[in-house]
This record gives C-alpha cells, structure tokens and sequence, in this order.
C-alpha cells in the first residue's frame, strides 16, 4: 500500500474513556501531542477521537478542547458503549483510513494495548510499544541523549534526514535497555504511551475548537465477543512489579510493628509494601515483599527506603526506579549514594509528618514559590 | 470433546540475569540463560489444562527464532505438548512485531486447523504486547488479551480479562486468539517421562518457503519500525539531602521538590 506523505496531517490522540470518563492517560497525550504538533508545520493540530456510545462520548468533547485539543472526532454508536476489540477497532481503522492521520497516540493501558496492535496491523504501519518519550524536533532529542543517557551522538545533527519523524522512546529488556524507534516508510506512526508519563496541560475552560461527528458503520455481526459484565474490583493488591510508588522498610524499623506505620504510609501514598532482606529474615514481614537481588526487581516512579542501609543486593532490585526517597538516621548510609532525596533522619518522627503533609502537596508548593 | 490447541512461544534471554555495558550502550548477554518466556508458559500451562480435561486435545507450539530455540521447544515437549515447530529462517531475521506476526500467522495456516491458540501477553526481552493480537489480526479472528480465567464449553469461551482495576467477563466462540497473564495459572514441571519423550520427538523445522510467507512482509527490510537508536540510561549520580531543621521541615520540602518536578 502506497501512502502520499502529502495526503497525511495531524496528531490524533485516542481519548480513551471508560463508561463516560476519560482516563488521565488521554488527557496527558492532549498536551504531549499539543506539545509535538507545535514543532511539526504549521497548521499541524492535536485531535482527539472518542469512540463510545453518544451519551458517554459526547459531555467529554468539552473537557478535550479545555486541555488543549484542536478539534475532536466523535465515533458514537449504542453498539460501543462497551469496548471490545472487534467493534473499536473496525470504526477507528475506518476513520483512519478516511481522514490520515499522520500520528495517532493511545495510552498504553490494558485497552490501549489491545487495541492498538489490532488497528496497526490492519493498517500494515508500524507501532512502537509503551513510550516513555517523544520527540520530533531533533534538538530536543539530541539534548535528551547527551543528558540522560549513554547514547554516543557523533553524527546525529538537528539537519538529520530524519529530522522530520517522530522518535519514539521506550524501554525494553525489562528495563535494561532503551531503544528509539522509527517508522519511516509508512503512515500514520503509531505509538502506545505509558500512563503517567506525559504532562497535561492546564485546564482552561475558555478554549473550544471544532467537533467533528463521524459517521460509524458497524453491525452487530462485526462484533465477535460479548461483553458480560464488567467489574470494578475493590482495590486488588497490587504487586511490586506493577506498583508505582513502593514504601519499604528494612532493619531501621527495629520490629515488626513498625510495618504497621509502613503500611499507613503506603496507604496514603496509594503505594505498595516492599522490605530489605533482613527485614524479611527477622521474620516481620513476608518473603513476597522482599526487593532486591533475591527478592523482586522493581521500577516504581517513586522508591520510599525507610531504614534500609542499601546493601548492593538492595539496590540491584530498585536502582532504576525514577525517584528514589531515602529516610535513615545515618548520614553515611549508602542508600544517600543513589537517592535522589535523602532524608537524614528517624523514619519514626519524619514519615508520620509526611503523611500528615501529604495531600497539602499543591500548597506547599504555591507557598514555597512566593 | 477435543480441541486443535496451539501454542506461540518465544525464547528470550532471563532479563533479571542481563547487565547492560553503560560505554557502549549494549546488553552483556554472555552467559545469561535462555529461558521460556514466562507469560507463554501460563498459555502453554492452560493448553495443558484443557488436554487434561478433554483427553484427544493436542496442542502444537509454535515459535520463530533461531536453531538454538529447538531447547526451549523441547521443554514444551517435556511438559507435555504433542508437537512442536520451529520457524527459523535468515530471511525472517530482524522482525518488528508487524512481520513477525506475518511469519507466525504463516506458519499456523500451515499447520491448519485449530479451535484456540494461546499466546503469551507479552516477551521479557521485545516487551511490546503485540504480537498475540496482531497474530489473530492477520489470521482474521477474534482475541482477548489479559486473560486471567479459563473457561470451555463446547465452543464458547468464558473468560476473565484483567483491567488495570478490574476485569472483563467476556464470552466468545472458537477459533481464537487469548493472550495470557502470570495470573492465569501456576506452570506445571517437565516429567520424566515426558523429558524422555522429548528427547525422541522429531522437532518440524520451516524456513521462509515451507510457510509460503511473501518475502516482502517479513524481516528487517520490510519491518515498518526500525530502531534508530538504542542505548542505556545514565547511571544517575548521587540526589541531594533534603534541607530542614525539624522534621516537618524535612518533609515539607520533600513533597515541594516532589511536586515541583511534577513526580507527585
Ligand atoms: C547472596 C545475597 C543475596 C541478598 N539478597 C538481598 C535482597 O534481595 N534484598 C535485600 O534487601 N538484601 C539482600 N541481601 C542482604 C543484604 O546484603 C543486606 O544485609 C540487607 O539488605 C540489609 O537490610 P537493611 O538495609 O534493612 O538492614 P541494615 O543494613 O541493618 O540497615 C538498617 C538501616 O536502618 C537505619 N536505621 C536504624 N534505625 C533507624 C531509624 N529509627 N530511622 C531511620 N533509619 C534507621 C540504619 O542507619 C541502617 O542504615 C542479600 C545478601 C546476600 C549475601
Ligand atoms: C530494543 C527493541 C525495541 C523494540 N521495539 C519494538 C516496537 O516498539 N515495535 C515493534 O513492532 N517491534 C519492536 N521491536 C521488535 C520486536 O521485539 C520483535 O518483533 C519481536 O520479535 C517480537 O516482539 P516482542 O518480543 O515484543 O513480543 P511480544 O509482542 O511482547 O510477545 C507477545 C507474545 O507473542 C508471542 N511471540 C512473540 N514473539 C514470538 C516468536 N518469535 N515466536 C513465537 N511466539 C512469539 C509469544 O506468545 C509472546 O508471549 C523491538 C526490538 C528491540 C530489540
């Protein structure tokens, strides 16, 4: 299949939503996809597509434009009022295939991911996995590899052949290697973007901009599964592996009642339990919280060390997490070598006030920038 | 009843195992064990379920990788699947996800008939997720992703597929595409009798003309996606302490810098 260059404009975004609200993911690729159209040719806009049924999708065009989308494609029907892979992906590859996108972003989440790999294939265009970062203009990119990473970039000059494509960033080999990823000869580039990542934009409710219905044509035959119930679970716990923000204990919490203010702090934090091995040897806490050489390797975006020395069989498990919170009495501790926070300190009398404080998070801030 | 099951696995390197050389950017794969990926043993796991349930189903695993994949097929064979193959082709070298799922979807037309095939979420190495459901895409059939629950009757299917705060309760009927996840079961050990079984069992080996693949969809060259770069992150130096004279200090301007960089 031949692709014009020239026939395809614009970043769209999926605005994944989920029985009427839109997940934060959406609203984060509004501003990192207005951030991108900015530095593509003028006249380059962020489009958001919903696709559900009429009375879920369309209250949500209002909230798109107040983030920061130039126009939005609705694709409504009663036989979308459920996701499933059949129907989404039939009315969105069509769509695609009519309007030409030149970018379309989804949230790399449980729906993204199934999603996405369906439309693409269809498309025979490539998709690049669960982006950590996005870049088209090549300076930025540039300045990127020669700050955070050990990428060697004799050669690569901001009048790149491939200036004009969109690099895209990920991690892969659980972690252990990043890769960029291209896709040069066909359209649209497709990327799935991991939650959380991206900056939204502040919301405005003054903006508007253009909002497109798209006629779907969609029969129930096209759809092949049948959607029984979903159900929203009452918090499952969530394991090391997944967890975003992790609050661990080791020796420093001097016994085993001292996982019950761990705990109350991850309970604050929305986070999940971790522990050192010697705190899983003193027999205080189970086996299947240990991080670390032995334990689990995790990656969290923020790694609470409450009372753990880190030992190097500590931190071969949570080195790469992307912020590291280190709370310890001693000051030469070697947990301070790889925090990105250290805290000399009890982890008694200074967690308890982080709790306290913690949801005056946005105040704090306002008053500490006067 | 019995069922026609097939199986996609991949062989990857043990990514707990693997040390990155910050100089150059590239993974030490020196000694770093190859393993079975571990989300395709909770599918090749399930397979096994159903076979235990309905004596006459068989189930085939099928990977694309090099010669020294045929270790990993064998431990498929010792856990007790009944047929293994091996694409292996210079031609099907360098794959992104697209024309990896053209090989693999050739070679299942090959094999022929079959009522489920159980693919893995996603490979510790690649990480992508894809290809499970760009498989079923070219194949033309219906798939479920994050499948946590098994359940068979006949041809409808039950399952449970996992939401990041929930689930799915899906039905849908044979021929599909389900990609499993470490919930859905505990992978049972190779037996004896099956790692002796293992060892005599001829393992199929197809290149690029046995599948009939069109050259053009398969490998680097025709891959949409190409890795531009790739590299390994800084390793970050030390942070820095946080200011404060009393504890409420400490933590106050703890969670202004964490919200001044936006990591809150
Ligand atoms: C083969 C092998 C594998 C291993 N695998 C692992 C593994 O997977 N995971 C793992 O964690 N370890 C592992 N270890 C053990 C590791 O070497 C360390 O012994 C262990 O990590 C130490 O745990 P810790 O930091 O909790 O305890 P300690 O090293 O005793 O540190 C306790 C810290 O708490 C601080 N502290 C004390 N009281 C307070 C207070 N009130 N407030 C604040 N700070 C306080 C102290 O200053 C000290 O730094 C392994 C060891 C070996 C040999
Ligand atoms: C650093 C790096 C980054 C990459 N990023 C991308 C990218 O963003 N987009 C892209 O299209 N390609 C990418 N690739 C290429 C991709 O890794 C290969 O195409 C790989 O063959 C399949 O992808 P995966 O390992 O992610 O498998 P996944 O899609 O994660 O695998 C899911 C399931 O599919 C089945 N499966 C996958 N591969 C095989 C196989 N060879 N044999 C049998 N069954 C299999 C298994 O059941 C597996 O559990 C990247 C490669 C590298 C080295």
């Amino acid at each position: 299949m031949a692709i014009n260059f020239d026939d395809v404009k614009n970043i769209w975004v999926y605005a994944e939503q989920r029985h009427g609200k839109l997940m934060n993911v959406a609203l984060e690729l509004i501003g990192e996809g207005y951030r991108l159209s900015r530095e593509m040719p003028e006249g380059t806009k962020v489009c958001g597509v919903l696709i559900g049924a009429e009375e879920d999708v369309k209250p949500l065009e209002a909230e798109l434009f107040a983030y920061g989308a130039d126009e939005v494609y609705t694709l409504a029907s009663p036989l979308l009022k459920n996701y499933t892979t059949d129907g989404y992906t039939k009315v969105l590859f069509d769509a695609i295939e009519d309007i030409k996108p030149e970018i379309v972003i989804f949230g790399a989440t449980h729906i993204g991911r199934d999603l996405a790999p369906r439309v693409a294939a269809r498309l025979n265009t490539g998709l690049t996995a669960d982006c950590t970062r996005l870049d088209i203009d090549m300076n930025n990119y540039i300045n990127f590899l020669e700050a955070k990473t050990t990428c060697n970039t004799k050669g690569l000059t901001p009048d790149d052949p491939k200036k004009a494509l969109l690099k895209q960033t990920r991690p892969a080999f659980g972690g252990n290697l990043m890769a960029t990823i291209i896709t040069p000869r066909t359209r649209p580039t497709m990327s799935t973007v991991r939650p959380g990542v991206m900056k939204k934009r502040e919301k405005d409710e003054s903006l508007t901009g253009t909002a497109i219905d798209v006629k779907v044509n969609l029969t129930e035959a096209d759809i092949r599964t049948q959607v029984v119930e979903v159900v929203k679970a009452a918090k499952e716990l969530v394991s090391l592996t997944d967890a975003e923000i992790i609050c661990s204990g080791g020796r420093g919490l001097g016994g085993p009642e001292g996982f019950n203010l761990i705990r109350e702090f991850a309970e604050k934090v929305g986070g999940v339990v971790g522990s050192s091995r010697a705190a899983v040897d003193a027999g205080w806490i189970d086996h299947s919280h240990q991080v670390g050489q032995t334990g689990t390797t995790v990656k969290p975006k923020i790694y609470f060390a409450c009372g753990i020395s880190g030992a190097i069989q500590h931190l071969a498990g949570m080195q790469t997490s992307d912020c590291i919170v280190a709370i310890n009495k001693d000051p030469d501790a070697p947990i301070f070598e790889v925090a990105d926070y250290g805290i000399v300190g009890d982890l008694y009398k200074v967690i308890p006030q982080i709790i306290a404080e913690w949801d005056n998070a946005d105040a704090l801030l306002a008053a500490a920038q006067k | 009843m019995a069922y026609k099951i097939i199986v996609c696995a991949k062989q990857v390197p043990d990514t707990n195992e693997i040390k990155t050389n910050p100089e150059t950017g590239t993974l030490i794969r020196d000694g770093v064990p190859s393993i079975l990926n571990n989300d395709d043993a909770n599918a090749l796991e399930e397979a096994l379920k159903i076979k235990d349930a309905f004596p006459g189903t068989t189930i085939t695993v099928i990977t694309m990788g090099p010669p020294q994949a045929t270790e990993m097929l064998q431990e498929c064979l010792a856990m007790g699947a009944d047929d293994a193959i091996l694409l292996s082709d210079r031609a099907l070298g360098g794959s992104d996800t697209w024309a990896t799922s053209n090989a693999i979807s050739a070679g299942i037309a090959k094999v022929g008939e079959y009522d489920i095939i159980f693919a893995g979420r996603q490979a510790i190495d690649g990480d992508t997720a894809q290809v499970g459901p760009q498989i079923a895409e070219k194949l033309g059939i219906p798939q479920v992703s994050y499948v946590k629950e098994f359940a068979i009757d006949g041809n409808e299917i039950t399952v449970k597929r996992a939401l990041e705060d929930g689930y799915e309760l899906i039905k849908l009927q044979t021929p599909c595409l389900l990609t499993a996840i470490k919930e859905l079961n505990t992978p049972r050990y190779m037996y004896i009798k099956g790692i002796y079984k293992a060892m005599k069992h001829d393992i199929k080996v197809w290149n690029a003309a046995d599948i009939g693949v069109d050259l053009t969809t398969v490998g680097l060259k025709a891959s949409p996606t190409n890795v531009f770069k790739s590299f390994t992150p800084k390793p970050k130096g030390a942070g820095q302490k946080v200011a404060g004279d009393t504890d409420k200090e400490l933590a106050v301007n703890l969670l202004v810098g964490l919200k001044e960089k936006n990591i809150i």
